[in-house]
């Protein structure tokens, strides 16, 4: 089933054109004696929207570590565009799981931060701050600081920080999680709105496997830990996505098998 | 929805109101305590139940404090002269023990490196008592402003380097993670993400600083000292005119007090994303 699957996104990428944007090659990681990644090896595509399931524990935020060189591999090695990954050279967004905005700027200074690292300008900064404020309904908060705000209004600044920056390659780890149903079913469309609209390559991560469906392309899901790949599900659902939709709830139900057989 | 912003706005108003009867209410309970203190002494020495020379009642001491403002005896200078030698002498020790401790526990935090070559010194240094210092400084620099000043360094560099060492310490991993992830240099990193970071850790320091920088000042001007409180209170002991012993003592409170609140001030200005909450 793996291997069909994988030869089957080669097979739909020659038909869109879209190159390798990640390339994963044999990708191990232990701490000490606990091996937590086990050779992993796949490719992820120019503008594609892949998102990563798998158990608890099973290493999906050291996957995401280590592409953004948080963390060495112990051995193996990440490639993003052919180069090793570097977040100095590559335009990369990570929402982390925890909350992550910086409590002693404001609201428009977090969502500022990464463009003022990138040196971007000061003309820009703003137009692209206010196009957020915007877009994730954070205006009247702008002047407030986090510790002022609920967790769930902190989560969609630090989501606006990532999107502002216009990135090649927005990892998302579990962004969702602390939202409610409504803001979580509108943060969802925004982010496949923003893949559409800016070409980003998207890696996301997520527990909610009615999360994954309606979003992905690509289904990775992961084994126990130490993880290895335990099959890719090439999802090719039209947008936007009916969740009742029988097709919908197949792919939910098979995928949450999966996950439960282990 | 007007009606009902209305309806908030008086209720806030309400709130406020009772807020503020609440504290005047106990501002009144606080000196009300503080008037049956003074009167119980008062009675004490005018009943002769305690010495007056030993003792001087609340109503000699505040004559002495009045006098002090413009009358430079016994000790030579008005109480203004010797709380502005006083001033000096800490707040210059105060403020070399910042610009030097605070950067350097800041570093000492970040890096290993720097970390690792000063450590050694700063252990060995830490443990001994300010106030050992002050044959050796008085024979390394005499007895002026400048060594006085040096025994204040030495009492608010520690307080000082320990907590900006501890503060930056305790910068949230993730923080760091959202930088480096955006392509910052660790350098970048350092002051956008470490330095905020420490900040409350590294006010909580200044605080201690300027506590112990006061309070060892009668130590600092035991040195040979022409002007300052902890002078004046020394000279006081020396003609033993308790009077002006306490009224030294109760400056040292008042000033020591302002100060806390100017820093208080300071730290709400900087730190208003902690405040605010
Ligand atoms: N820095 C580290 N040092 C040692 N062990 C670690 C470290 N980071 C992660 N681990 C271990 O690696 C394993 C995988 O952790 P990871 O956080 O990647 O899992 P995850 O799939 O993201 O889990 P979750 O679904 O809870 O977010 C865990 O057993 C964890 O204890
Ligand atoms: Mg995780």
């Amino acid at each position: 089933m793996m291997r069909h699957a994988e030869t089957e996104a080669a097979v739909a990428d020659e038909k869109n054109g879209r190159p390798v944007k990640i390339s994963v090659r044999n990708l191990t990681k232990r701490f000490g004696d606990l091996l937590v990644l086990d050779d992993l090896t796949f490719n992820i595509h120019a503008n594609e929207f892949v998102c990563v399931v798998g158990p608890t524990g099973c290493g999906k935020t050291t996957f995401l570590n280590c592409l953004t060189r948080i963390y060495e591999p112990t051995s193996g090695d990440l490639l993003i565009d052919n180069a090793s990954a570097d977040p100095q050279k590559h335009n990369i967004s990570f929402v982390f799981q925890e909350p992550s905005a910086f409590p002693w700027l404001t609201v428009e200074e977090n969502l500022a931060y990464g463009l003022k690292i990138k040196r971007v300008a000061k003309g820009e900064i703003e137009r692209r701050v206010n196009q957020i404020l915007d877009l994730m309904g954070l205006q009247q908060f702008r002047k407030s600081y986090p510790g002022e705000l609920s967790v769930s209004i902190e989560q969609r600044v630090i989501i606006g920080r990532s999107f502002a920056m216009r990135p090649d390659l927005l990892l998302m780890d579990e962004p969702y999680g602390q939202m409610d149903v409504k803001v979580r079913f509108y943060l969802e469309d925004e982010v496949i709105r923003l893949w559409k609209e800016l070409g980003s390559t998207i890696v996301f991560i997520t527990h909610n496997i009615e999360e994954a469906v309606y979003l992905a392309e690509r289904v990775i899901i992961l084994s126990n830990k130490p993880a290895c790949i335990k099959e890719e599900l090439v999802l090719d659902l039209p947008r936007p996505r009916n969740i009742a939709g029988s097709e919908f709830i197949q792919y939910r139900k098979y995928i949450t098998d999966k996950i439960k057989w282990w | 929805m007007a009606l009902d912003d209305n309806a908030l706005k008086i209720k806030l108003r309400e709130w406020k109101d009772k807020q503020r009867r609440d504290d005047l209410k106990y501002l009144g309970i606080g000196a009300a305590s503080l008037l049956a203190f003074l009167l119980f002494w008062q009675m004490a020495v005018k009943t002769g139940l305690a010495n007056e020379r030993t003792l001087p009642a609340p109503s000699a001491i505040f004559e002495t404090f009045l006098d002090k403002l413009t009358d430079p005896d016994p000790d030579g200078n008005t109480l203004g002269t010797n709380i502005f030698a006083s001033l000096q002498v800490s707040l210059s020790g105060f403020f070399a023990a910042l610009v030097i401790g605070i950067p350097l526990g800041l570093c000492m935090g970040w890096w290993t490196y720097a970390d690792r070559f000063l450590r050694p010194i700063f252990e060995l240094i830490r443990p001994v008592p300010p106030i050992a210092w002050i044959p050796l400084v008085v024979v390394w620099m005499g007895v002026g402003l400048k060594a006085k000043a040096l025994i204040i360094f030495f009492t608010t560099f520690v307080p000082c380097v320990i907590n900006s060492y501890t503060g930056i310490r305790l910068t949230n991993q993730t923080l760091i993670n959202v930088s480096k992830t955006f392509g910052a240099k660790n350098f970048e990193i350092f002051h956008k993400v470490g330095i905020p970071s420490a900040m409350p850790m590294v006010f909580a320091g200044v605080r201690v600083a300027l506590g112990s920088s006061w309070s060892t000042l009668v130590a600092a001007e035991m040195l040979a000292a022409s002007a300052g409180l902890g002078y004046m209170i020394q000279y006081g002991r020396n003609v033993a005119r308790a009077d002006i012993v306490i009224v030294g003592m109760l400056t040292i409170g008042l000033v020591g007090a302002f100060l806390a609140a100017m820093l208080q001030f300071v730290e709400k200005r900087f730190l208003k994303w902690k405040t605010t909450r």
